[in-house]
């Protein structure tokens, strides 16, 4: 447990009194490189925000590792495209962790700011207006904005949407750098393919946790299928989940699948 | 040259009420058009009319209570500013209601406070004189409080402006790194509100908006990027309060429209004539680059 970066301890989260991530245990290890996968509405987003703070959980708690940075690119960013800003104003937000709100920009965070755009391969466009970028440009100068927030911690949800291929691989690329360089990445994907290529660890989830370790087993067909069983839908008149409901033979409104894992982080060695 | 001399400068320098109105309204620019160039980027533009309105009960109570005096008042409507931006804030920020709907009830609330406060006692002139202001009479120690607005306004503008930007720009982002989210957006509204009661003195509380308003609207259609905006709508700002005055001055027209009225010509002018307005759109859209 020590190399524990984010540790769950019976998080429950949701919108009203529904939850959308249900009771759920478990650790991300430092330095590990997590695929996110599950159907629509099964809580891959939600986790996100809980696990930035954006969401306060209703029930149980996400520890942080002391002094673990977190940087988050959001499926939904409430970015004002028609703010008028430049890529590089845009980009230079990320050294908010490092500057806050007072600290000048130095000639060194001028030129980090270039090199993060030049890794995303939009180097020389500094001074575009972000009101004239394409959707994957913007999706890289996020990306960009990510890699100057240098943080221990990387959320991304969905970040490959809308992108094309060349551009995946490029943002793939440079996902696995930050991942040899010992950083902790979560990634929400739908592409199972390129999970199954990319990522070391898999999370899949259905509200709760179907399957959590080694890629290779954690998609295996019979928990996607039990995956793909999952109940979308909230029932209105759902039970209470009552504190000792959370025992296994307690039979609850939705459709639980009973296999929670656990105190258990992903197993790969 | 006499003429120029009459015309453009005399006024100012003959008259000590005229010298007053120029200090007042020049630094009423300077605080209200940046607050302005930031709420019309939030999309609140109509917000800060809604906040002009909802500043008047507390002036009227002013009014009710001390007659015609410039510190009761602008108290007065600064407590009523900010009970309702900071109601109309926290209802769009922890219900799902929308701030332009919670700004809307709040602000209507509060402006029928108003109306019926100055109906109970004044006449519809005094109410006229709420709602319209009059710049020729400001008094030093209205100007005093102009000044003093203007300082806290630019200082703490200096302050937040990255967590104001970032707010305006990317507000998830900046509530991920950081908490300063919710507190920037109410300084901001609280800016706002500030900028109102400073400028109802002068213009009155519907024609402050104007004056914050107009100039950013106006910067918007010239560049890309907020800092220049912000310093171009205080020089259109600037040239309005100038060319109002003198308009108002040579043409015996009441000052306060006449001051906004110039600020609209600018307006008008800059959709025909900005580096993005209408023409300028219609004419390179005719040639392009290889890339």
């Amino acid at each position: 447990m020590t190399n524990a970066c984010l540790t769950f301890r019976d998080l429950t989260l949701g919108y009203g009194s529904h939850p959308a991530i249900h009771h759920l245990d478990g650790t991300i290890r430092k330095g590990s490189l997590t695929a996110v996968v599950g159907a629509n509405g099964s809580g891959k987003s939600t986790l996100m925000k809980g696990i930035v703070g954006v969401l306060k959980p209703m029930a149980g708690s996400v520890i942080r590792a002391p002094g673990v940075r977190a940087a988050y690119l959001p499926q939904q960013s409430e970015l004002d495209r028609s703010f008028p800003a430049r890529v590089v104003d845009l980009v230079s937000l990320g050294l908010w962790p490092k500057r806050g709100m007072l600290g000048r920009y130095t000639k060194e965070d001028r030129d980090s700011v270039s090199q993060a755009l030049m890794a995303v391969g939009l180097g020389g466009f500094e001074k575009r207006p972000i009101d004239t970028l394409s959707g994957g440009q913007l999706q890289r100068t996020l990306f960009a904005r990510v890699l100057l927030q240098d943080a221990d911690l990387i959320l991304l949800d969905e970040p490959f949407n809308a992108v094309d291929a060349k551009t995946v691989g490029d943002l793939i690329a440079l996902i696995k750098r930050w991942h040899g360089e010992e950083r902790t990445i979560m990634v929400v994907v739908h592409d199972l393919d390129l999970v199954r290529q990319n990522f070391p660890e898999t999370l899949l989830l259905a509200r709760q946790p179907v399957a959590w370790g080694e890629t290779k087993e954690t998609l295996r067909p019979e928990n996607l299928l039990r995956a793909r069983r999952f109940h979308e839908a909230w029932e209105e008149n759902a039970p209470w989940c009552e504190p000792e409901g959370h025992d296994y033979g307690h039979v609850h409104g939705h459709d639980h699948v009973h296999d929670h894992h656990h105190g258990s982080g992903p197993r790969a060695a | 040259m006499d003429a120029l001399y009459t015309l453009f400068i005399a006024p100012f320098a003959d008259f000590g009420f005229m010298q007053r109105a120029l200090i007042g309204s020049l630094m009423l620019s300077l605080g209200a058009c940046p607050v302005g160039v930031f709420l019309m980027l939030r999309r609140m533009s109509l917000s800060g009319d809604a906040m002009a309105h909802a500043i008047l009960p507390g002036a009227a109570a002013g009014f009710l209570f001390y007659g015609l005096e410039i510190l009761p008042m602008t108290i007065g409507g600064l407590i009523a500013g900010i009970i309702v931006a900071l109601g109309a804030g926290a209802v769009s920020r922890f219900t799902i209601q929308r701030e332009d709907a919670s700004m809307a009830a709040f602000y209507l609330i509060s402006l029928a406070i108003g109306v019926l406060m100055v109906s109970i006692r004044g006449s519809s002139v005094d109410l006229m004189h709420v709602l319209f202001g009059t710049v020729l009479a400001l008094n030093n120690e209205a100007l005093a409080l102009i000044g003093g607005i203007v300082a806290v306004t630019l200082v703490c503008l200096v302050i937040f402006w990255r967590a104001l930007v970032a707010e305006c720009l990317d507000p998830l982002f900046l509530r991920s790194v950081s908490r300063l989210g919710s507190p920037v957006h109410f300084i901001f509204l609280g800016l706002v509100v500030l900028n109102l009661v400073g400028g109802f003195q002068a213009l009155g509380t519907l024609l402050s908006v104007g004056l914050m308003m107009l100039p950013a609207a106006a910067a918007r259609f010239w560049t890309v990027r907020v800092e220049p905006m912000c310093v171009l709508a205080v020089l259109i700002g600037f040239a309005s309060c100038i060319a109002g005055l003198l308009l108002s001055y040579h043409a015996s027209l009441p000052s306060g429209p006449a001051i906004i009225l110039s600020a609209g010509v600018v307006y008008f002018a800059s959709i025909l004539f900005g580096t993005r307005g209408v023409l300028r759109a219609r004419i390179v859209h005719h040639r392009h680059r290889t890339a």
